[in-house]
């Protein structure tokens, strides 16, 4: 679609609520927001639903917990078992320490690098970044972006409403 | 100057004293705050460059005596048997232990929603770190032959050999990198979104790219925060257990051997209060003058120093009670070595001096802080803080140390004295720690810029909220 876009800077991050407030109101869809701390109040308007991040972890913790397990078995029980002191070669208890450390390192390396492919970072350009100023979101301006208008009617309702609100300035766009 | 208090939850005379010291002065616009937090990412401070040449210095150092270890053996070391464990085990135990507090602040007490936390976590977090990379080598030089230290882990070797691991030492390898990666992606994670604020306040094109790549293309949409949000919670809940696990499984590679002094069940939960508490004491140490030469006081007020004092009364009360419970389980177990080491050697013996000055400054110096003068006394702080720290290095000597040097057999009892490279690797090991600190203070963004403006807003918002509904319940 080349309809343009509208992108809206607000300097407080109480303006940004109430145009986000404003246009949710009127069923806008294709929101997004830039703010440069996180403002989890937003999610609700914007239909954003909690990140399904934690089940991937714990996907990942249990992988750890196998493989750290088994690592240890393999070694000991299986490959080359070492007899010493009469003790089992199938020693339950002392291999709960490395098991429990292979569990939290899986289950940490999948958050971290399970939201770096969630979110496709690195990615270091975006069209936004064309926009004079834009780079203060991640300083002191709070940005709105909105790409679903059904007319250009529709759209220009959609930029009254973030004036409405205390934009800054609201720009259409092609990028 | 007006403050914004944080709300009052309860009507507690403890709260309204420490309501007295606001979490942050009224800060001012994003902009300018911005500004001045990353201010000393670009201007460097004058005393700067003659600390961190200093401390390069006394890296090098550090390096030379790595040098010596590994052409000579660890016959360049003062260790001969029995003390077959000597400074290398009590610096590696004192610098992991320090690292403890860092990954407390920043993990446990976000959990616990304890706010105050969010200016002072990412220096605790480097803290950690920093003091993780020293912990680790000390193990891998005490191997004798270092350039095997990859035997340590489990890999399909043309041998056949598997590292054994109902012995404690494959756990601690466990244990430490483990320990190293969750704080490294934890503490690079929370850093992002400040490393985005540097890259677009970044004066001139080569840091802007630098600080760009590092920060990934992060531009702090409502989706990207959507995500971060649960993983760095996610993170900070990993990062806990670990708090408890990392030393509890330290406190093993003594606890599982026979010696008397070292065999004991208490060792567990003593050496993690002692960990955190030596590494409060390090936090006060690093906090006080970075926030006095960069005029933090707004962001670091008198509630952090007074909460990390009571922590420090806390951990320090445990590990006094610890203290008492150990020599206690010497002398109920009615066994005569464990009476010997703990009840005759450790307080008559050749380290006896070693023992009762760390008992004395572990014990007293955090009774001060019953005070609430005290806690907020700067001067006092870092005194206590220097105290602390060197005094928990003697704990771990005396612990090491002083339970090998008297054994059960006292035909081949022998007397411990360090050599110049022992004392290298200890004062070089301050060195570079000092010396990645400062690169840090240099040149990343040490106050989460990001997470003070959202607790500015929270705060803001909360007091607006009572003001708005109730202010005779406000004031």
């Amino acid at each position: 679609m080349t309809r343009p876009r509208l992108v809206a800077e607000f300097t407080t991050a109480d303006a940004l609520q109430s145009a986000v407030d404003a246009l949710a109101r009127e069923h806008y869809r294709g929101l997004e927001t830039y703010a440069p701390f996180d403002m989890p109040e937003l999610d609700a308007k914007l239909g954003r639903r909690r990140s399904p991040l934690g089940w991937l972890v714990v996907a990942g913790g249990v992988a750890g917990l196998i493989i750290a397990y088994g690592i240890q078995w393999w070694a000991n029980v299986h490959s080359y078992p070492l007899y010493v002191g009469g003790r089992p070669a199938h020693a339950i208890p002392a291999f709960i320490p490395a098991t429990f450390e292979g569990t939290i390192l899986a289950a940490a390396l999948t958050a971290f690098f399970g939201v770096l492919i969630m979110l496709r970072l690195p990615k270091l350009w975006i069209p936004e970044d064309e926009i004079d100023g834009f780079s203060r979101a991640s300083i002191d301006r709070f940005w709105l972006t909105a790409s679903i208008f059904a007319s250009d009617l529709d759209r220009e309702h959609a930029a009254e409403l973030m004036r409405g609100a205390g934009a800054r300035r609201v720009i259409a766009t092609e990028a | 100057m007006t403050t914004i208090a944080a709300p009052r939850r309860d009507g507690s005379r403890a709260h309204a004293q420490l309501e007295r010291y606001p979490i942050m002065r009224e800060l001012p616009d994003e902009g300018t705050l911005t500004t001045q937090l990353l201010a000393p990412l670009w201007t460097s401070q004058p005393a700067w460059k003659w600390l961190f040449l200093a401390s390069g210095a006394l890296s090098l150092l550090f390096l030379f005596a790595m040098g010596v270890t590994f052409a000579r053996g660890i016959g360049a070391w003062g260790n001969n048997i029995p003390v077959a464990w000597a400074y290398a085990i009590t610096d590696f135990v004192w610098w992991i232990g320090i690292g403890h507090a860092g990954t407390f602040i920043s993990a446990f007490l976000l959990l616990l929603h304890q706010r105050w936390r969010a200016s002072i976590n990412r220096l605790a977090e480097a803290m950690t770190l920093f003091a993780l990379v020293n912990a680790s080598l000390f193990p891998i030089l005490h191997l004798g032959r270092p350039w095997f230290f990859y035997w340590l882990i489990p890999y399909p070797a043309t041998t056949g050999v598997w590292p054994n691991f109902k012995s404690s030492l494959p756990w601690d390898v466990a244990a430490i990198s483990t320990y190293f990666t969750v704080s490294l992606l934890f503490w690079y994670l929370g850093l992002v979104p400040d490393l985005a604020a540097a890259r677009d306040r970044a004066p001139g094109r080569t840091r802007r790219r630098v600080y760009g790549v590092l920060a990934l293309g992060w531009h702090g949409s409502g989706t990207e925060w959507r995500h971060y949000r649960v993983a760095y919670t996610l993170l900070a809940g990993l990062a806990t257990p670990l708090v408890v696990s990392v030393h509890s499984i330290v406190s093993l590679d003594f606890s599982i051997a026979q010696l008397p002094g070292w065999h004991s069940t208490i060792f567990p939960p003593y050496f993690v209060v002692g960990a955190i508490y030596s590494g409060f004491a390090m936090v006060l140490m690093l906090m006080l003058p970075v926030r006095h030469v960069f005029r933090l006081h707004d962001v670091i007020t008198r509630r952090h120093l007074d909460h990390i004092a009571l922590l420090l009364l806390v951990t320090g009360s445990l590990l006094a009670y610890s203290y008492l419970c150990e020599a206690f389980g010497a002398w109920y177990s009615g066994d005569s070595f464990e009476r010997y080491t703990m009840l005759t050697a450790r307080t008559r013996g050749p380290y006896a001096a070693f023992f009762w000055i760390m008992t004395a400054v572990n014990v007293l110096t955090p009774q001060l802080f019953w005070w609430a003068k005290l806690r907020t006394n700067v001067v006092v702080l870092f005194l206590a803080g220097v105290a602390i720290w060197l005094a928990m290095w003697l704990e771990r000597f005396v612990i090491i140390v002083a339970s090998l040097n008297r054994d059960f057999l006292p035909s081949s009892w022998h007397l411990y004295a360090p050599t110049w490279v022992d004392w290298s690797l200890l004062v070089g090991s301050i060195g570079l720690f000092s010396f990645l600190f400062l690169a840090f203070l240099r040149w990343l963004p040490f106050v989460p810029v990001s997470e003070v403006k959202r607790e500015q807003r929270e705060i803001a918002s909360e007091s607006r909220d009572l003001d708005g509904v109730a202010p005779e319940v406000a004031r």
